[in-house]
């Protein structure tokens, strides 16, 4: 049962004296309603820039790679920024729905659908870029082992590259199971208040759904193994996006620091996103008495703690480059910091390192106006993050005579702009097909969660 | 929509923890549930109507191992047997090097696995329609259905109004 003790310091985190019912009504009636003009206008803007992101990539693909700004030492520019910036904003997804739910962390029913919403779109955006980047997308089944006709020649099982393939096709199909298998009872609950067509719909979408308690107990026993395996792959996946670099033998790329310290940046960059969604989520879909600002600070709590481990890493990767004793490892940070792109170097110092260290007041965890400009500025100062190990790297190699400078073409950007429309485009149809809070966990937890049982004063339930 | 062509008697009611001690009484009465519908999972349920722990966890380990199998014996082959290339100065079986890949085929057959299995096992599938005896057990209310066949009419109406049940209700489905 969903008794138990609180403790006397703990929140509300569904207020509004809910009734099992009254969540029912809350949280299917975005599915339920017609659109608001907000939503109209956002979805607008949002499939118009991915419109202009689709153009931009069949241009690459009618052009070739020409068309970027990419030359013989800058082989990575935009497009592998821009993929492990997208893969490490999925990563707190899973971490929300995965580890939180290993650690009985009950404030995550709030957040945990978007959230892992957000993962898959993200794993989509973040996927495009390897893809396009090839330059002969319509061959990228090379990637996969499979008996092919080209002599047995199956893909390099020692290449970081390869590893990646699994991992992120792994990563996007266990993230895509997870997610729908929680939606499966609250698409049950849409299907049984609709009628006609929809009801058709929902039907097919919650697979035959009854609530029997057989079925309950096995969907939360797939859920926890789910978890348990989910959580070791979020930390596995961004390891082996950051063996991409660490394998290599480039200073500032060859770091043992590496997958610690992607996985921390990644889970920084993750939150800040989820911070970004479920501040205009809550506000335009009204559901700020179920993401309350119990998870907002919680979960700037959370950017509080990485953002400071992100920090440390950085610091740490400029002594161990000191400490080396290593000149081209000297060299390649001195570059970071003063070389030609100092001052993406600056602006992710500013917004992971130092913008964070804001939430050690109490105040500014509380309040929605700061968390939405931090969230803003941790995703900028991430993206330069990549940007910065990356460009900066490649742009001052062993050879001065094949250094050179790099800054993209217009349709580099449009790329990347289009995937912020595809992220957009996505979410907005997924606010307006499925429950963006889970229904059945926040029913789960209303007696240990909501005020009306609690009594608003964080007492203990009996 | 699937008929199981059976008789049911269900009551209603309105909160967990009646339900929870209403199924306690009818175990004690040695009343036959044929099943209990509810919004979420509630906890201590399974306990009280003595279903037996889900397996789905081994299976799920059996499908790891199988996918960690796979994905090492497929690589050594690959590099060993089928097509030996030396890449970088690297034996032909670098063992370190299949560990991530290793990792993913164990996830990636574990997590697709024991899902198959548990949607087949729970007979739920796109386009199926499962009887439902009420549509309010996926809002706020749950329910507990006797057979009629297996428990009489009387028996059950006296066990509801006895356990707190809001209404009683008869279905053929």
């Amino acid at each position: 049962m969903a008794g138990g003790f609180v403790a006397p310091v703990r929140k509300p985190l569904v207020e509004g004296q809910k009734t099992y019912h009254q969540i029912t009504e809350d949280l299917c009636a975005p599915t339920e309603r017609t659109p608001s003009k907000e939503w109209i206008i956002a979805f607008i803007v949002s499939a118009a820039t991915l419109s202009f992101g689709v153009f931009c990539i069949l241009w690459t693909i009618w052009m070739g790679i020409g068309s970027w700004n990419l030359n013989r030492t800058i082989g990575w520019g935009y497009d592998i920024t821009n993929f492990v910036w997208w893969i490490g904003i999925g990563h707190a997804g899973t971490l929300i729905s995965a580890i939180l739910l290993l650690f009985r962390q009950r404030w995550r029913t709030g957040v945990n659908r978007a959230a892992e919403a957000m993962t898959i779109f993200a794993v989509i955006c973040a996927a495009l870029f390897p893809l396009i980047h090839v330059g002969r997308i319509w061959v990228v089944f090379y990637f996969f082992p499979y008996p092919n006709t080209r002599g047995s020649l199956w893909p390099n099982f020692n290449s970081p590259l390869l590893w990646d393939v699994f991992a992120i096709s792994t990563y996007f199909s266990v993230s895509l199971l997870f997610w729908y298998t929680g939606l499966v009872p609250d698409f049950a609950t849409v299907r049984n208040r609709a009628s006609g067509l929809r009801k058709k719909i929902y039907n097919a979408l919650s697979f035959g759904w009854t609530g029997s308690a057989k079925h309950w107990q096995r969907w939360e026993s797939l859920s926890l193994v789910l978890a348990g395996l989910s959580t070791p792959l979020v930390l596995s996946v961004h390891t082996i996006v950051s063996f991409d670099f660490a394998t290599s033998v480039i200073p500032g790329w060859h770091t043992t620091i590496f997958p610690p310290y992607f996985v921390a940046g990644a889970i920084f960059s993750g939150f800040a996103m989820v911070q970004t969604l479920m501040v205009m989520t809550r506000k335009i879909l009204k559901l700020e008495e179920y993401i309350t600002l119990e998870h907002i600070e919680s979960m700037n709590k959370v950017i509080l703690v990485t953002g400071t481990i992100v920090g440390v890493a950085y610091l740490t990767e400029l002594f161990i480059a000191w400490y080396s004793g290593y000149v081209y490892e000297q060299f390649a940070f001195f570059n970071r910091a003063m070389g030609v792109y100092w001052w993406s170097y600056f602006g992710m110092m500013a917004c992971n390192v130092i913008s964070p260290q804001l939430f050690w007041v109490r105040k500014f965890r509380r309040s929605i106006f700061v968390t939405f400009f931090m969230s803003i500025f941790v995703n900028i100062g991430m993206w330069f993050e990549r940007f910065v190990i990356i460009a900066t790297t490649l742009a001052r190699d062993y050879l001065p005579s094949s250094w050179s400078y790099y800054k993209p073409t217009w349709v580099e950007i449009g790329i990347f702009i289009g995937t912020l429309g595809l992220f957009f485009t996505c979410y907005l149809i997924f606010v307006r097909v499925a429950p963006v809070v889970a229904i059945a966990e926040v029913k789960h937890i209303l007696k240990v969660g909501g005020d009306q049982y609690i009594g608003g004063e964080g007492k203990p339930s009996s | 929509m699937r008929q199981y062509n059976k008789d049911v008697i269900y009551g209603i009611y309105s909160d967990e923890e009646i339900l929870v001690s209403a199924v306690r009484d009818a175990k004690s009465k040695h009343l036959e549930i044929m099943d209990v519908f509810s919004p979420f999972p509630v906890h201590g349920l399974d306990q009280a109507l003595g279903l037996e722990e889900s397996r789905l966890h081994q299976a799920g380990f059996v499908y790891g191992a199988l996918g960690a199998m796979l994905g090492f014996l497929g690589m050594t082959w690959m590099m060993t047997s089928d097509w030996p290339i030396i890449f970088g100065g690297k034996p032909y079986w670098p063992v370190p090097s299949f560990i991530p890949i290793t990792f993913e085929c164990t996830v990636l057959c574990a997590a697709w696995g024991m899902t198959i299995t548990f949607y087949t096992i729970c007979g739920l599938w796109p386009g199926v329609s499962n009887p439902q005896l009420d549509l309010r057990t996926t809002d706020d209310k749950f329910c507990i259905a006797f057979d009629r066949n297996e428990v009489s009419d009387v028996e059950a109406r006296a066990f509801f109004a006895a356990s707190g049940a809001e209404e009683v209700n008869t279905k053929m489905i």
